[in-house]
């Protein structure tokens, strides 16, 4: 049996090593393996740009028409909350920024503790709403696999982890961060073989939606 | 056109580029196209979510071009493309879809999912899984030259009677002319009056025009179905009857997909640029227009909403010059709630009035329509695709509504000055 002290030393030594590897060289791979597809090129005469129209799409998309709004206000909304929150509580909690100057050298100012708590208990009901939606909705239980409750339960783990950790509720302090730092391994090696990747590949696709629209000369 | 369920996996694997594949690798289950798509809106029936009707594209992607997708077919572990799931999704594809694309707008991460829909149907036909009413229509137009199996004598008749209704000499086959213009069936069968419009339009606009005998037909079978070869071909026969004729500009009439077909897929499917302009009977009218050479009198008072073809707005990029012809006629014109690019599709274009299996569905389906005009109220509809025109006839006698339905071209030739 590990210490605590060791399980934590190894998921921030040899863990985060391995889940870093896979995290990289997954993502590029997968970026690669679509891109390297290609494309042919349009032979029709353009009406507009694809370069506009691409770029305009990647921002524009992330604004629903009224009318779309309507029709889908839980998931918009929903979403909405959890993504800005899971952004807010990586990049703007100040031990985490500490982690990114460690590795990267930079850092940027943190946001205070009590808001990212906050923030993280918003991001967390979002979630848990979120999959309550999931198993209610029609469509949303016909959709749904392994995959899509794998990458839930892989995105809200950290989220719950990290709370605990900061509360010390049960554990004590060193297996709590381990297990939270382990969470978010796990996350990162599920990450590039299931839909997470949406997280980059996003940009490709409204860019591809917003030039093949664009050169038809319609705003999409 | 042999099938086999080979040749339909090869031509599922033959659709996927980086599009594609960055589509699927970016689907996040949300299920917000369901919302955006009229056949789940008006059904309730979850299986016609159009990410999902693209399933057997999904599966030949994920096991041959995904890193892990081959590492799981080593092991038995993909999902399978086979006939089953191909008869299975075969009213999905065809049925349930009328490549509309409003789910492409509406997508969050930005999918064309009616590009992804209109890919799947090219394993669907090659595999032998394409409805026995596109199938009909695509035969009769390689071996006949129209879907509807429209000979060029009968377009030689209906020219006469324009010719004699109107006191207009209707060319054909003349060499050097401007314009080529192209015909649907259906205009040639039940709208004759298109021609006679033009006819006037084009007299008083001092421009000049033609119809080929030899490629009159400008819908495009080939691809409602998605045969590429097929659709090439009939491409081919519109782009030699042009050559021949020495023509500037090709005019793709009021019909979507024949728009689409021969403005944007056309070049492609053929591998090389058209020597010509292809452009819609509306943006050469709204060209007139801003020439000053189509000059109109007198407005219609009563309230008039247009109906946008997918085809020809959303997916063909002639939103605003229907609005500026309309403009020139009309002092009380009322837009539908989503209209313009985010218009809610007819029911009945992509193939699905070629295919009687999905009658029941697409008269269905018009409550979407018909939930959008009971919240105008037009006195009558005016739209530039005669493939809607018939199903929003047929969509309103069914909900027993009395809405006229107008074409635009031949309400400016109306109003002729």
């Amino acid at each position: 049996m590990m210490t605590e002290i060791e399980f934590l030393s190894w998921v921030r030594g040899p863990g985060l090593q391995i889940a870093t590897i896979i995290f990289v060289a997954g993502i590029v791979i997968r970026i690669l393996e679509i891109l390297l597809l290609g494309r042919k090129g349009n032979l029709a005469e353009a009406k507009g740009s694809e370069m506009s129209g691409g770029f305009r799409t990647i921002l524009s998309r992330s604004v629903p028409t009224p009318s779309t709004f309507k029709r889908s206000t839980f998931t918009i909304v929903a979403g909405y909350i959890f993504h800005l929150g899971l952004f807010l509580v990586i990049f703007f909690y100040a031990p985490h920024i500490l982690f990114f100057k460690d590795v990267i050298g930079l850092s940027w100012p943190s946001l205070p503790t009590p808001v990212i708590d906050a923030t993280a208990v918003i991001s967390i009901i979002a979630l848990l709403a979120v999959i309550v939606h999931r198993f209610n909705n029609k469509v949303l239980r016909y959709l749904n696999n392994f995959e899509d409750m794998l990458v839930w339960f892989v995105t809200i783990a950290p989220l719950v982890t990290g709370y605990i950790a900061f509360h010390r509720i049960g554990m004590t302090g060193p297996t709590l961060l381990a297990i939270h730092i382990l969470s978010v391994e796990i996350l990162m090696v599920v990450f590039p073989f299931t839909k997470l990747m949406h997280a980059f590949t996003i940009f490709m696709s409204r860019w591809y939606n917003g030039a093949m629209s664009g050169y038809r000369g319609v705003e999409s | 056109m042999s099938a086999s369920l080979e040749k339909g996996i090869n031509a599922l694997k033959e659709q996927v580029d980086s599009s594609v594949a960055s589509f699927f690798s970016s689907c996040v289950h949300c299920g917000m196209c369901a919302d955006a798509c009229l056949f789940y809106t008006e059904t309730d029936d979850p299986e016609r979510t159009p990410i999902n009707k693209t399933e057997p594209l999904r599966r030949i992607w994920k096991s041959e071009y995904t890193l892990i997708g081959r590492i799981g077919k080593l092991f038995g572990l993909t999902k399978k493309v086979d006939d089953q799931l191909l008869t299975d999704w075969e009213t999905l594809v065809y049925d349930s879809c009328t490549l509309c694309g409003r789910c492409s707008m509406v997508c969050p991460v930005g999918n064309d999912i009616a590009m992804m829909i209109r890919k799947t149907r090219e394993g669907m036909a090659a595999a032998g899984h394409a409805p026995e009413g596109l199938i009909g229509a695509t035969t009769r137009a390689v071996t006949i030259g129209s879907p509807m199996g429209v000979k060029l004598p009968a377009l030689q008749a209906q020219i006469g009677h324009v010719e004699k209704d109107t006191g207009m000499k209707v060319p054909v086959d003349v060499e050097g002319a401007e314009y080529m213009l192209l015909l649907s069936s259906m205009e040639i069968m039940n709208f004759p009056e298109f021609i006679g419009a033009i006819a006037k339009i084009f007299d008083k606009a001092g421009v000049s025009w033609t119809i080929s005998s030899e490629a009159f037909e400008a819908t495009n079978s080939g691809i409602q179905i998605g045969v590429s070869d097929i659709a090439a071909e009939l491409v081919q026969r519109v782009v030699d009857a042009a050559e021949k004729l020495k023509v500037k500009t090709v005019i793709s009439p009021e019909c979507g997909h024949a728009y689409f077909a021969i403005r944007w897929e056309g070049p492609n499917l053929i591998g090389k640029p058209f020597n010509f302009k292809v452009r819609h009977v509306l943006e050469v009218l709204d060209e007139l227009r801003k020439d000053g050479r189509l000059k109109t009198t007198g407005m219609e008072s009563q309230k008039l909403t247009y109906h946008d073809p997918c085809q020809i707005a959303r997916r063909g990029g002639v939103i605003d010059e229907p609005r500026n012809l309309l403009n020139m006629i009309s002092d009380n014109f009322v837009e539908m709630p989503d209209t313009g690019k985010m218009n809610w599709c007819c029911g009945a274009g992509g193939g699905v009035s070629s295919n009687e299996r999905a009658d029941e569905i697409r008269l269905k389906v018009f409550q979407r329509k018909k939930d959008q005009l009971d919240a105008i109220r037009p006195d009558a509809i005016v739209s530039a695709c005669s493939n809607c025109r018939i199903h929003l006839e047929d969509g309103l006698e069914e909900y027993h509504m009395d809405i006229p339905l107008l074409s635009l071209t031949e309400t400016l030739a109306e109003h002729l000055e």
